[in-house]
């Protein structure tokens, strides 16, 4: 121990993470670890999401060694890893019980059996609902509904007379953002990004009805102006009172049971993610996770450092500070075992059901060649699915027909596709070795 | 003569390190542009680079925005040249004349230049033109009008609004003290002979602000073509591709899609187009100039 912490002193980590609350939570706690780890500094990049990504992105690709420890998602996480740009970290120690981490969330964060990030929190989308205004309508919210179910209890309770929307969701332009939902929507009426042989599958039926739909129900039964809401937007809309539903990510669960920040507080029900002809891929699964990158000098310093922050004694030092409900969801099985926990946080049951039944390696109903629900697992997809939201998001606002739009976005991912060499070889060897 | 040519000399020699430096500042990075934008080099397959000649140009060129890009720089360009050149003139002839409190008018009517342009599109978004919480909805609600949801039913008209609001002031500045050195006794004996205030203006005051005008157009023209951050935070370049301009298609390449090959490639025609803005410019602005 006294060697280790000589080993330790003076060391300074530069830490890239995203303004989300568990990560300013993280911000605020973490001189606790300053104060036992007498010598390290902690050196904080708190940044929005778009901004921390492209930052680390070019921060890592080019060696830059910026950051000690980084914040990544479900979606880089892996992809970095089979890269070798991260710091894998196998033997974990005995205390911190990998066998406790979500298998599904874990998985998601492993390359060829090295684990390469751990969970920092994770969540799967889930349906949140008024329970008061069903209520006064005599509605019932199944435990998992269709999205044609959707579609009709949004009709009944859409009166913006009174400022309530029938539907909020997202519909800001971007890959994490309308991108995720409607990645889980298209997998829900059986369509799919690609074909085996990595053909874009966006000009096909399935897409058509899920982005026809998608735009119908949100221009006719969600607030003004919805190609503006992203996550946040949304937040901000149903924690206020002014949306019946939302489909999103259940991490918001914790902002809208907590009366300091919600109107909505003791009025709002969780239900799973929409569903139509499957439920597979029907709920996306999104982790947020620690990483240490490779051009790291302090990996042991960050190493101890990324462990702490995702141990289960911080787990239980969040809970004493901030209220038990908001405890950084998703990541440890013990944490959904706790019945203060379960009973304190009314949405952990739909999270957790819903973090289980996902399943990244089988997404969607038609075979794909990649993992990932609301994401596709190589690196082009970050390119085509931000032309695509753009174009999306266009169309929401009423700029171009559905079809012709995903006319272009067909031969637009075609070409990325085309460009990055898939169609290069029969069946190219290092594409299938990819995560 | 040979006198004269010696004592430049050394000044010539002295000056030499500042260029040198100047052109290496310059060069420099364009090279580097020049070399990545024939590289196949996308930061996510940093191994893959390899040398594929003009075909990101090729791909530049046929990126579905590339085209609305081009038109949404002109017109987004051309718009605030005419709305800042038309109302700087007219506003700075109105404040031209003595009334009580004319420099605090000035003043304030120059401030806006002041505020960052991050911060002006913010203001603008969050404060005025907002659907449900913004100035301009109330407005419209007072007089029981549907709010306007600017920045998804006109956003390009909303960013040049901005955008106007960012640079009029400049405009006023020039305008405001080219005026000062305008011939009062010239005026007055104009209209001592019976002009009217309309000619005055037409025939007197344009005429003496051409030069201003044209400096104005020239020094706005080279920054609004580079119009980025009032996109990035209004409108992130959508709906669809409704504000994306061709800086912005740049981005998208250098930065969302970390295609930097392709974005070089992006950058060089962004360069090239505007050059040949300011060529034309300069002709049309240096005849101006020179015709006396």
């Amino acid at each position: 121990m006294l060697v280790s912490a000589v080993a330790h002193a003076d060391a300074t980590l530069t830490i890239g993470t995203v303004n989300n609350a568990d990560m300013v939570r993280m911000q605020e706690l973490s001189g606790d670890y300053e104060k036992s780890h007498p010598g390290v500094h902690l050196n904080w990049v708190v940044l929005e999401e778009n901004t921390l990504r492209q930052r680390l992105t070019t921060d890592i690709a080019t060696h830059g060694g910026q950051f000690d420890v980084m914040t990544i998602g479900a979606y880089e996480a892996p992809l970095w890893g089979a890269q070798q740009w991260l710091y894998p970290l196998d033997n974990l120690p005995a205390d911190y019980d990998v066998g406790d981490l979500f298998p599904n969330v874990r998985e998601q964060l492993t390359v060829d059996g090295h684990l390469y990030a751990v969970p920092f929190y994770a969540e799967a989308s889930i349906t949140f609902y008024r329970k008061d205004l069903f209520a006064a309508r005599g509605l019932t919210m199944p435990e998992q509904p269709t999205w044609q179910q959707i579609r009709e209890f949004a009709v009944k309770l859409h009166d913006p007379t009174h400022g309530v929307y029938g539907v909020c969701l997202r519909g800001k332009a971007g890959w994490g953002e309308n991108m995720a939902l409607l990645g889980t929507i298209v997998n829900s009426y059986g369509g799919r990004w690609f074909d085996p042989q990595w053909r874009p599958q966006i000009d096909t039926p399935p897409w058509h009805q899920a982005v026809n739909f998608y735009i119908d129900l949100l221009s006719h039964y969600g607030p003004p102006g919805p190609s503006d809401n992203g996550f946040n937007e949304n937040l901000a809309l149903f924690a206020g009172g002014r949306c019946a539903m939302w489909v999103d990510a259940s991490v918001a669960g914790g902002t809208l049971v907590n009366p300091k920040d919600s109107k909505v507080a003791t009025k709002v029900a969780f239900a799973r993610a929409p569903q139509q002809i499957t439920d597979r891929g029907s709920a996306w699964l999104w982790v947020w996770s620690l990483a240490i990158p490779a051009s790291s000098r302090q990996t042991q310093a960050a190493r101890d450092f990324i462990l702490w922050a995702t141990s289960r004694p911080y787990l239980k030092r969040v809970g004493e500070r901030y209220g038990i409900a908001s405890t950084p969801p998703g990541t440890r099985l013990s944490t959904y075992e706790a019945a203060d926990y379960m009973n304190a946080a009314p949405f952990a049951k739909v999270t957790f059901d819903s973090l289980r039944a996902v399943d990244p390696a089988h997404p969607t109903l038609l075979p794909v060649p990649y993992k990932g629900i609301q994401i596709v697992s190589v690196p082009e997809f970050q390119a085509v699915a931000t032309l695509v939201g753009r174009q999306i998001a266009g169309a929401l606002t009423g700029r171009g027909q559905v079809d012709h739009v995903l006319q272009t976005c067909q031969s637009a991912v075609e070409r990325t596709m085309k460009r990055a060499g898939y169609y290069d070889k029969p069946a190219p060897a290092e594409k299938t070795e990819r995560p | 003569m040979s006198a004269r040519k010696s004592k430049t000399h050394p000044e010539r020699l002295l000056a030499q390190p500042a260029i040198l430096m100047l052109f290496a500042w310059m060069i420099v990075p364009l090279l580097m542009t020049v070399y990545f934008s024939t590289q196949y080099f996308n930061l996510l397959y940093p191994k893959k680079s390899s040398f594929v000649g003009f075909e990101n140009f090729v791909y530049f060129f046929t990126y579905p925005s590339f085209w609305t890009s081009v038109v949404n720089t002109i017109l987004l360009v051309g718009s605030v040249l005419a709305i800042t050149v038309v109302c700087g003139v007219l506003i700075s002839v109105l404040v031209d004349q003595h009334f009580p409190g004319q420099g605090i008018v000035r003043m304030l009517l120059i401030s806006p230049f002041f505020v960052m342009p991050t911060v002006a599109a913010l203001a603008w978004k969050n404060l005025l033109m907002n659907p449900v919480s913004g100035f301009f909805a109330w407005v419209a609600q007072l007089f029981g009008l549907t709010p306007v949801n600017w920045f998804a039913d006109w956003p390009l008209l909303s960013v040049i609004f901005v955008v106007a609001w960012e640079w009029l002031p400049f405009a006023i500045l020039i305008f405001v003290t080219a005026l000062q050195s305008m011939d009062r006794e010239q005026k007055e004996a104009a209209q001592m002979d019976g002009a009217r205030t309309w000619d005055v203006f037409w025939h007197l005051t344009v005429p003496h602000l051409r030069r201003p005008i044209a400096v104005v157009v020239m020094v706005e023209a080279i920054f609004l073509l580079n119009v980025f951050a009032e996109i990035f935070v209004t409108t992130n370049g959508g709906p669809g591709d409704a504000t994306t301009n061709v800086p912005f298609v740049v981005y998208t390449q250098a930065l969302l899609e970390f295609d930097v090959g392709a974005a070089s490639a992006g950058g060089l025609v962004a360069v090239v187009l505007a050059n040949i803005v300011a060529v034309f410019l300069i002709r049309l602005i240096g005849k101006t100039l020179t015709e006396r």
